[in-house]
């Protein structure tokens, strides 16, 4: 349903940035090596405490190479200390990866843009007077003139003129849009081209601070902020990564008193094992991942937090035209009087629709050729009748005949008609209440029954809606119709609640109600006077034709300014939060195995009983050790085409997901670390290499 | 295990299950300050307190204040107990003019009971006076008991309501908990128990001439009503050293499966008044089930590895039919005693019925682990509602996510700050028990403390540390606690487990209180059914109970692999 425009931001919205592609690779590649600083890395506490060890280890190695202490192999702390520092590549891989799409759709944007210049009016009343000079040199509040052809330095409000500007640059979208002084599309935007006539524009925002500007960097992820939800889960993290470090080095205790021998190298593998360095290193490349979606759908989310609070609405204020219905009323039913035929009905209200260029008169043409087969031809001496507000009819003329249609009442008085038929009288109250309008066609004089004009709901947006409910959302319809209109389109699309007559203050009103209950809104919207609810709703989505304050105002931009993509920015939100909790959960389940490995290794020497424990029957305590470490080292990187994929959502109720996921990356995690340790300690095994 | 035996242990965990609604609700009205059928005949003395005390019951207090009047009232209450434990030769009641306790012996004491721990690192009898365990340790019993209740009170009513400033009044709650809940169960109890036989008396010990002539000592004291509120508040602190293995104490196997509703009864009546207080009765059962169903499995574990005895006996051909008998009653049976003890240890109460030392390496792991999963199974008087809370949280927190909302529990959300407390809950309580045992055992005064070596020796520590910080109170013995390391080291772990834990629950319920209750909705995580008891399962065992698995293992599991290849210490 989402309109497919080709994308600045990454091609074609259907042509993607690869998930691999080779040149964002290599250059991962190298980044993952620059990220090692630890100044880095404490933004990342499991990460980063793997690397604290991991040092540690190298430095352990490196001393047993040259002091020999029987039972304490170098080459094995040293192989531990390689797959630890791996562990710490592999997550900053996964992060610079993410990073590196965004750059690369943000290179696409970036190639648009040149050093401008600008034509500065340092008096702003008169245009006729002004300087060349370099947009980097405006401020806020400069008033620039911009003329055909001249690209809009910076973004502004356009105080004087109407021109065509081509805003390609940033929606992609080639057709001009038209920009005026006042009312809601005033806004202009930076690195966007006036096509026609010209436009005196005050700047609104300092250079490097524009709308691209602000995109670029976030689809880089530059600005990127940790969201609520990041920051609690690293707080869990954090607080696991120090349990188990308590777990590990009391272990020092334990193990002196049973008279056993824990080497740093085995009890630094241990505490990597346990720590979440799963979920701990691909947690910042699932959040970038999850706003590059989004700008894939040509969605640009002015933070992370927007994105997380998407995934949280519970209710979506949706407008009904464009994106409920398809916005044009159109011809839905013929009703003849009694005694003519719905054929002739048909006929007739074709040939008076034969001048008719509106979309009305173009879906009777349609309505008519798929019901009955009529296909239109025009008369040679034929006279267009067009519609005036005056007469409030329309119609044709041709060989001494006439055929009209219009507005009941003034069809009845034209004919001079006072009592019409009572089936008729029906079919047209019927229609009104239905919130349709009916069209009277004559022919000649007489009538010959009533067309239904209606506003047609998209085909698959009830079941749309279905499916939003069964997820826990609720929809509402917002709508200017009178009451009875809107109630009769509420019923038809299957919404759960309209607003009719709406007014910005009543879209406000409801936002404020909705969330006084306990409810997270989201509504899209372009007036100025939308800005306030914009801003109240928990997601507001802007359209990019919109206001420059409606854009302020909002969270998330549009891009291609389609109303229907609110529901698809829910579904995005979802996917990320679902992404995060999947590897979260797999992660901490992956520990149980890893007991299995490690801990008969570790003991068994002092108590050989509890090599029972050794249910995987890994070849040697050495060989077993390693392959835990090379599994937990190698799973983020097996992990990374998920972490940016995402988990695949599905529109079910949360109980169905949680189980599904549960069962998944649960039940997953508790059982594939099991086999794949057991892989790596065969393969291990076939190699010879501590076995 | 045989039938009868497993009968037992069904029969007294169906009483508890049955009982439990009804005394949650009753407990729910009580603490929302509705009528009952004792408001005619206490509602005078409550008023009456109030009056004397200046207290204002519908005054609300946000929860720094809530916080401050309970650590206010421990604080005094500690110094009290402190100062009867080492003033008791002069005090009243002290027939048998037992002297003061020395000051660490007193320190651990006094800590032990305002924690509602009861360790016991004194000898009851010879060690402390009749007047000291009533007006001491008793009214200790009911304080410690009411406090928990009191907290649990406060972090339901966060999840009761959207944006609310107040927690309730701290000084009402306790003074309901312990005129409508407490002291009604208790008298009821303690007719009972004396109907049984349990003394209640103010006489000195029993001087007696045996058969053969000797002259004996027998300890006696107001033992009944001590028995009643040390199990009915989940405290422990036995009367006698035997605890409740001492026929004075628990004469009977009817009087065992009785002792054992006792405890049991309030820790998971507290789930039902938490479902009425938040209106969502199947929100307080999902937490029911998940306690009841560790427990339950923890219990016929425990059972089933007592029941298999000891391979040297089978070895020697000894008749193992009623399993491993050692440090066991013989009236109470394996079936009674070891659902005593795994429940006595599931609910922080720490009572014993029979030797925990004795148990068998696996029998003895599960009454440990239990203790170490944070006691929520259902844990101590309101303190096992609350720890059980905090893993609800959790576990919403950890998987909450994969249904694709910010993860909320009963309508409110989980945030970063929710989550910062708790798991700074969880961090305290691993680093206390965790420390405290390996550097007991780096140590010479750790070493010397144990009676036993090789794991069981390690075992013993490691149950002492578990059993102090988690403020369960039973110890394995084979272990001299009294002196100074364990006396004072132990006594700040019964306090962090207690205090720093409750701090950071009550800071919780004043973040949650505050946050508006959204509605539920299809996209609502489910945190009721068998979906989320199982989550919850689940996570209180691996955030809770995993990373004691290295040191288990060097432990108990250790000692049992070495007694099948035929080892013992």
């Amino acid at each position: 349903m989402s309109t497919t425009t080709s994308n600045p931001l990454g091609g074609n919205s259907n042509d993607a940035i690869k998930l691999f592609d080779g040149a964002i690779i290599t250059r991962a590649a190298r980044d993952a090596f620059g990220k090692l600083n630890p100044r880095q890395l404490m933004r990342n506490p499991v990460i980063f405490v793997t690397e604290m060890v991991a040092i540690l280890t190298t430095i352990l190695g490196v001393r047993d190479l040259f002091v020999h202490i029987p039972g304490n192999p170098a080459s094995f702390a040293l192989a531990i200390a390689a797959w630890l520092w791996l562990t710490v590549l592999f997550a900053t891989f996964a992060e610079a990866v993410a990073e590196g799409r965004g750059r690369a759709r943000a290179e696409s944007l970036r190639r648009s843009r040149t050093e401008m210049t600008a034509k500065h009016l340092p008096n702003p009343e008169d245009p006729a007077i002004w300087r060349q000079r370099p947009a980097s040199d405006l401020r806020r509040g400069d008033v620039v003139l911009v003329e055909t052809n001249d690209l809009i330095p910076l973004d502004g409000e356009i105080i004087q003129g109407i021109a065509s500007v081509n805003e390609s640059a940033i929606t992609g979208e080639s057709a001009p849009v038209i920009r005026e002084a006042g009312g809601d599309r005033s806004a202009v935007t930076g690195g966007t081209q006036v096509v026609s006539d010209f436009l005196v524009v005050r700047v609104t925002a300092d250079p490097g601070q524009t709308f691209i500007d602000r995109m670029i960097r976030l689809v880089e992820g530059a600005e990127r902020r940790k969201t609520p939800n990041e920051i609690a889960l690293d707080i869990l993290l954090a607080g696991l990564t120090i349990v188990f470090l308590f777990a590990v080095t009391t272990l020092v205790g334990f193990g002196h008193y049973s008279n056993t021998l824990l080497p740093v190298p085995i009890l630094a593998a241990l505490l990597v094992t346990l720590i979440p360095t799963t979920i701990g290193g691909l947690l910042s490349a699932i959040g970038i991942a999850g706003m590059d979606r989004l700008i894939r759908f040509n969605v640009i989310a002015t933070s992370g937090r927007a994105v997380e609070a998407a995934g949280d609405v519970d209710t979506l204020l949706l407008d009904k035209t464009g994106t409920i219905t398809f916005g044009n009323r159109m011809a839905a039913g013929l009703y003849p009087v009694p005694g003519i035929d719905e054929r002739r009905l048909a006929e007739a209200a074709v040939m008076a629709s034969l001048g008719d260029d509106t979309p009305e008169g173009r879906s009777i043409h349609a309505f008519v050729a798929d019901r009955h087969g009529i296909r239109p031809f025009t008369p040679n001496d034929a006279v267009t009748v067009p519609f005036s507000a005056n007469t409030r009819l329309s119609g044709l003329d041709a060989d001494g005949r006439a055929w009209r249609k219009g507005a009941v009442e003034s069809v009845l008085r034209m004919i001079g008609e006072t009592n019409p038929p009572a089936a008729f009288n029906a079919a047209v109250d019927r229609i009104a209440r239905a919130g349709g309008t009916p069209l009277a066609v004559t022919e000649d004089g007489s009538l010959l029954g009533v067309v239904e004009l209606k506003d047609v709901v998209k085909p698959g947006i009830r079941e749309r809606f279905a499916q939003l409910r069964q997820m826990g959302i609720r929809t509402v319809m917002v709508t200017g119709d009178n009451r009875v209109t809107a109630a009769a389109i509420a019923g038809e699309a299957g919404v759960d609640d309209f607003i009719a007559e709406a007014t910005p203050q009543d879209k406000l009103g409801y936002i404020r109600s909705a969330q006084a209950e306990g409810r997270m809104v989201a509504m899209c919207g372009d007036g100025t006077n939308d800005a306030p609810a914009l801003a109240q709703a928990d997601v507001g989505v802007a359209m990019q034709t919109g206001t420059q304050a409606a854009r302020e105002a909002a969270n998330m931009v549009d891009l291609d300014s389609d109303p229907t993509k609110l529901i698809e920015v829910v579904e995005i939100g979802k996917q990320l939060l679902i992404t995060r909790g999947s590897l979260t959960t797999f992660s901490i389940a992956n520990d149980i195995s890893k007991y299995f490995a490690i801990l008969p290794a570790i003991f068994v020497a002092t108590y050989p009983g509890l090599g029972v424990l050794n249910i995987m029957h890994l070849s040697t305590p050495q060989s077993a050790i390693m392959s835990a470490v090379i599994f937990n080292a190698v799973v983020i990187v097996a992990l990374v085409p998920l972490a940016l994929r995402g988990v695949k959502f599905r529109p079910v109720s949360a109980t169905q997901l949680l189980r599904r996921n549960l069962l998944v990356y649960g039940l997953g995690g508790l059982v594939v670390p099991f086999v794949g340790i057991k892989a790596i300690d065969l393969l291990l095994t076939a190699l010879h290499i501590f076995a | 295990m045989t039938i009868i035996g497993l009968a037992q242990i069904a029969l007294v965990l169906a009483i508890v299950l049955a009982l439990a609604g009804p005394v949650g609700r009753y407990i729910a009205a009580i603490l929302s300050g509705e009528r009952t059928f004792l408001t005619p005949v206490l509602a005078p003395v409550e008023r009456g307190t109030y009056a004397i005390l200046g207290i204002d019951p519908a005054k609300g207090m946000g929860w720094r204040s809530y916080v401050s009047a309970l650590l206010l009232l421990n604080a005094v209450h500690f110094a009290l107990l402190y100062a009867i434990l080492r003033l008791q030769f002069y005090l009243p009641f002290n027939p048998g003019g037992v002297a003061g306790m020395p000051s660490a012996l007193a320190f651990n004491t006094a800590v032990s009971f305002v924690t509602n721990t009861n360790w016991q690192a004194y000898t009851p009898e010879g060690g402390i006076s009749n007047g000291a365990q009533m007006l001491g340790l008793t009214v200790h019993m009911f304080v410690s008991a009411a406090t928990g209740v009191a907290v649990a009170a406060a972090v339901i009513r966060a999840f009761a309501a959207g944006g609310v400033q107040t927690l309730g009044n701290a000084w009402a709650d306790i003074t309901r908990a312990m005129l409508y809940v407490l002291l009604p169960l208790t008298v009821l109890f303690t007719i009972i128990l004396m109907a049984s036989g349990v003394p209640q008396t103010l006489l000195a010990n029993a001087q007696v001439t045996t058969l053969e002539g000797a002259t004996q000592t027998i300890a006696r004291g107001p033992v009944a009503f001590q028995e009643a509120i040390k199990l009915l508040g989940t405290n422990g602190g036995g009367f006698f050293n035997a605890n409740s293995a001492h026929p004075f104490e628990n004469p009977t196997a009817l009087t065992c499966a009785i002792e054992t509703i006792m405890f049991l009864l309030i820790p998971f009546s507290l789930t039902a008044t938490f479902g009425r207080m938040v209106g969502h009765p199947a929100q307080g059962r999902a937490l029911l089930w998940a306690m009841g169903l560790i427990l339950g499995l923890g219990a016929l574990g425990c059972y089933a590895a007592e029941m298999a005895g000891t391979p040297m006996l089978h070895a020697l051909g000894v008749n193992q039919a009623l399993g491993n008998m050692e440090g066991r009653e013989l009236r109470f049976g394996n079936a009674l005693t070891t659902l005593f003890n795994v429940g006595a240890t599931g609910t922080s109460t720490g009572a014993v019925a029979g030797f925990t030392d004795s148990f068998t390496p696996l029998g003895g792991l599960i009454p440990l682990f239990l203790m170490q999963l944070g006691e929520v199974t259902p844990g101590g008087i309101g303190s096992g509602l609350y720890t059980m809370i905090v893993f609800a949280l959790l576990a919403v927190f950890v998987a909450g996510l994969m249904a694709g909302r910010t993860p909320e529990y009963l309508g409110k959300k989980v945030q970063a700050k929710e989550v910062k407390l708790a798991m700074l809950a969880l961090l305290i309580l691993t680093a206390w028990i965790l420390s405290g045992a390996a550097v007991s055992l780096l140590l010479p005064a750790g070493l010397g403390a144990l009676a036993n070596a090789g794991p069981h020796g390690l075992s013993e520590m490691l149950y002492a540390w578990t059993s102090a910080t988690q403020n369960n109170g039973s110890a394995m013995a084979g272990i001299t606690s009294s002196g100074p390391l364990l006396a004072y080291g132990m006594a700040f772990a019964m306090l962090f487990g207690r205090f720093a834990v409750l701090v950071p629950v009550l800071a919780i319920a004043g973040s949650i209180a505050l946050k508006p209750k959204l509605q539920a909705t299809s996209g609502t995580f489910p945190t009721t059914g068998p979906l989320f008891i199982g989550l919850l399962i689940g996570v209180i065992i691996i955030l809770g109970g995993l990373q004691f698995m290295p040191a288990d293992a060097l432990g108990p599991l250790a000692e049992h692999f070495a007694m099948r290849a035929g080892a013992t210490y």
